[in-house]
């Protein structure tokens, strides 16, 4: 099952899906299967799972600095790969890679494309790889049955819209805002008018991330788009309080 | 050669290096540099508005100086240096910040960002922002920002906000990375002045443009000063802009073409930042381009090492690596101890202070002229200035005087605060 029919059948219970976030290996494997048990306990649909990188360009401080230790640490992307197995075969939501294009590129292509798919991920986000760059790896994607997830965001023309709209799979990452990941979003008219212009270019579902921190951010989006992303708001409530502060901040984001 | 007629190949990329590998946000802000740069590289009084206040401003063009008493003590080829270091602040980078400063008023823009390793390039950016009336904010590894003070001290005085990064190596690289969190933020009102020819493209072809300046004139001045060309050309290479800019007044000439990269404490070291020189590193994608970066096989960056600042970097410039690879640009490095020789040597011959980067070029420069005739030529790009850097140039001749006046105005400013 794709992740469009996948998206649509899990919406039949509830109005808003969640995707969560982790960086592999920060602060550790152990603390990541931590937090993913208090993500499945909350419900949450869809997991990323960061593979670091040394240059994090378009990520905020603190997952900067999430990768940075977590690769201080020692993690390989062969440990990603091993912890993504072990939690695609554990846990019920499904899983995504999200990375930088350079550890697909070192890798090859066709090795990442079948690592990826052996250890039961579904797709992946690759926010510095252009979709110009990407025809070779889309390619093979759909071979394989896996989704690369696009992004669209607010400086984007119709025009483009569209050019991103034909080669998407799976579901659309709308990027609520300029700016890296972490700081605050207003939720407010510029995202509901970005959600609405990408929805006239793509049948897909709609995810929104970018500063999604907490229920009120959720009481917005509900009704405008199909899945909500939440990234730094929660690593920030990990780092904060631990497993306590992460069960209250999910029970919290999915009350009601 | 046109490298940049990419008609026949892929737009922005030379063989395999180059691209634009950037987070979509940006695409429209690339899409409209590229079409503005596109606009201003066809219109004649572009260029010509760009050279006129070069002069007025810059002091350009720089003159070619004949080191007589250096060639006569090496015993071989007649050694010659394109003095960029008599520019305005000192090096060679206020060409590519003056001509990114023209580009950004068409652009509409009314704040620019720009990442500084040595701080020379931050510099050259505050300054001209100064004049433009631009808001300036300057990246600088936190590394950098505390062995480089007296650029900061310039960059602040100038109006420039100096922000010292404090993620990763805090380096070059990281202050690169932040600026580029910058521009996704703010590139509505914000142009990024890139200080070397890397990145996504078209930086790679603006930067080399406008450093184009550097070759022209230099070929016409050797013409002129020795009635020939030269036989060998030496630039150092960080990012690559400085040779970018000489090299491409000899690309259709019969002229051996040399980058001499930074060699740290040498070969099998790891402590070096030589991507082609040395066998360490592999082609990769980071910072918005494919190139050749020190990296490991996972693909995540490798830490280098330089004794001077703006070599210490990754990757280098895609038009390079692709004329490495067809043998049409020869690669050295230079090591920390090489470097430290040839400044005292040019020092004591001579009297010029190269930057430490350019002395990278006379260090390879002054090893092979023993080895050519001595009616052969040999230009060197002398990039930078020394006398600027003379807290690391100092350091790195650990010049006991100099530590003790730097103790003594310590103790003198430590009374005054009591």
């Amino acid at each position: 099952m794709g992740l469009q029919s996948y998206i649509e059948q899990r919406k039949a219970d509830k109005s808003l899906l969640v995707m969560a976030h982790v960086v592999c290996g920060y602060p550790s494997f152990e603390a990541n299967l931590a937090e993913l048990e208090i993500m499945a306990a909350a419900g949450v649909d869809l997991v990323e799972l960061q593979f670091p990188f040394s240059e994090p360009s378009a990520d905020g401080p603190l997952f900067v600095r999430a990768n940075e230790l977590s690769l201080r640490n020692g993690t390989t992307v062969d440990d990603c790969f091993e912890f993504m197995a072990k939690v695609s075969a554990r846990f019920p939501f499904k899983v995504l890679m999200m990375g930088y294009y350079n550890t697909v590129f070192k890798m090859g292509e066709e090795r990442f494309l079948e690592r990826l798919k052996a250890a039961g991920g579904v797709g992946y986000i690759l926010p510095d790889l252009p979709i110009e760059e990407a025809g070779s790896l889309h390619a093979r994607s759909a071979e394989l049955g896996l989704e690369p997830i696009i992004l669209m965001t607010p400086t984007n023309s119709d025009a483009r819209l569209a050019e991103l709209a034909a080669v998407a799979k799976g579901f659309i990452y709308v990027v609520a805002r300029k700016g890296v990941t972490g700081s605050k979003t207003q939720m407010g008219d510029d995202v509901a008018d970005l959600v609405a212009r990408c929805r006239r270019h793509t049948d897909l579902p709609l995810g929104v991330g970018f500063g999604i921190s907490d229920r009120s951010d959720m009481d917005y989006l509900r009704g405008h788009a199909d899945l909500a992303i939440v990234g730094t708001a929660a690593l920030r409530a990990w780092e904060q309080g631990g497993a306590e502060q992460l069960t209250e901040f999910f029970s919290e984001l999915l009350a009601g | 050669m046109d490298l940049f007629d990419f008609s026949t190949g892929r737009e922005g990329y030379y063989g395999q290096y180059g691209g634009t590998f950037l987070p979509e946000i940006l695409q429209a802000t690339v899409s409209e540099l590229l079409d503005c740069f596109r606009q201003c590289k066809s219109d004649p009084t572009f260029w010509a508005e760009f050279v006129q206040l070069m002069q007025n401003y810059s002091g350009r063009p720089t003159p070619i100086t004949h080191l007589a008493n250096l060639s006569a003590h090496l015993g071989g080829a007649q050694i010659y240096v394109k003095r960029e270091d008599l520019n305005h602040t000192g090096a060679h980078k206020i060409n590519n910040v003056i001509g990114q400063g023209l580009l950004c008023k068409r652009l509409g823009k009314t704040r620019v960002i720009a990442e500084t390793g040595a701080g020379q390039h931050g510099f050259a950016t505050a300054t001209m922002a100064a004049k433009f009336g631009f808001d300036c904010t300057i990246y600088m590894g936190a590394v950098d920002v505390a062995r480089q003070r007296p650029n900061v001290f310039w960059m602040e005085n100038m109006g420039a906000e100096v922000v010292a990064v404090q993620d990763g190596q805090k380096t070059l690289k990281d202050a690169i990375n932040e600026a580029m969190r910058d521009w996704v933020t703010n590139m509505a009102d914000t142009h990024y002045v890139l200080g070397t020819a890397c990145g996504p493209h078209p930086f790679p072809e603006m930067v080399s443009w406008f450093q184009s300046i550097v070759g022209q004139e230099a070929r016409a001045q050797m013409l002129e000063q020795t009635g020939r060309l030269p036989d060998r050309v030496y630039a150092c290479v960080g990012g690559g802009s400085n040779a970018m800019g000489i090299f491409q007044g000899f690309f259709d000439d019969d002229v051996e073409l040399i980058g001499c990269e930074a060699g740290g404490h040498g070969a099998g070291s790891s402590l070096h930042a030589a991507r082609l020189a040395y066998n360490d590193a592999s082609v990769g994608i980071a910072q918005g381009f494919k190139t050749y970066f020190l990296q490991n096989e996972q693909g995540n960056m490798n830490e280098t090492h330089s004794i001077a600042a703006g070599l210490d970097y990754i990757g280098i410039n895609p038009i390079l690596a692709y004329l490495w690879e067809q043998e049409k640009v020869r690669f050295l490095a230079a090591t920390d101890d090489e470097v430290r020789e040839a400044l005292k040597l040019t020092m004591r011959t001579e009297g010029l202070i190269p930057a430490l980067e350019t002395t990278h070029a006379f260090a390879k420069a002054i090893e092979e002229a023993p080895t050519m005739g001595r009616d052969e030529i040999i230009l060197i790009n002398q990039s930078g200035r020394g006398d600027k850097d003379i807290f690391t140039v100092a350091e790195a001749l650990d010049d006991y005087k100099w530590k003790e006046f730097i103790q003594q105005k310590a103790r003198q400013y430590g009374q005054e605060q009591q």
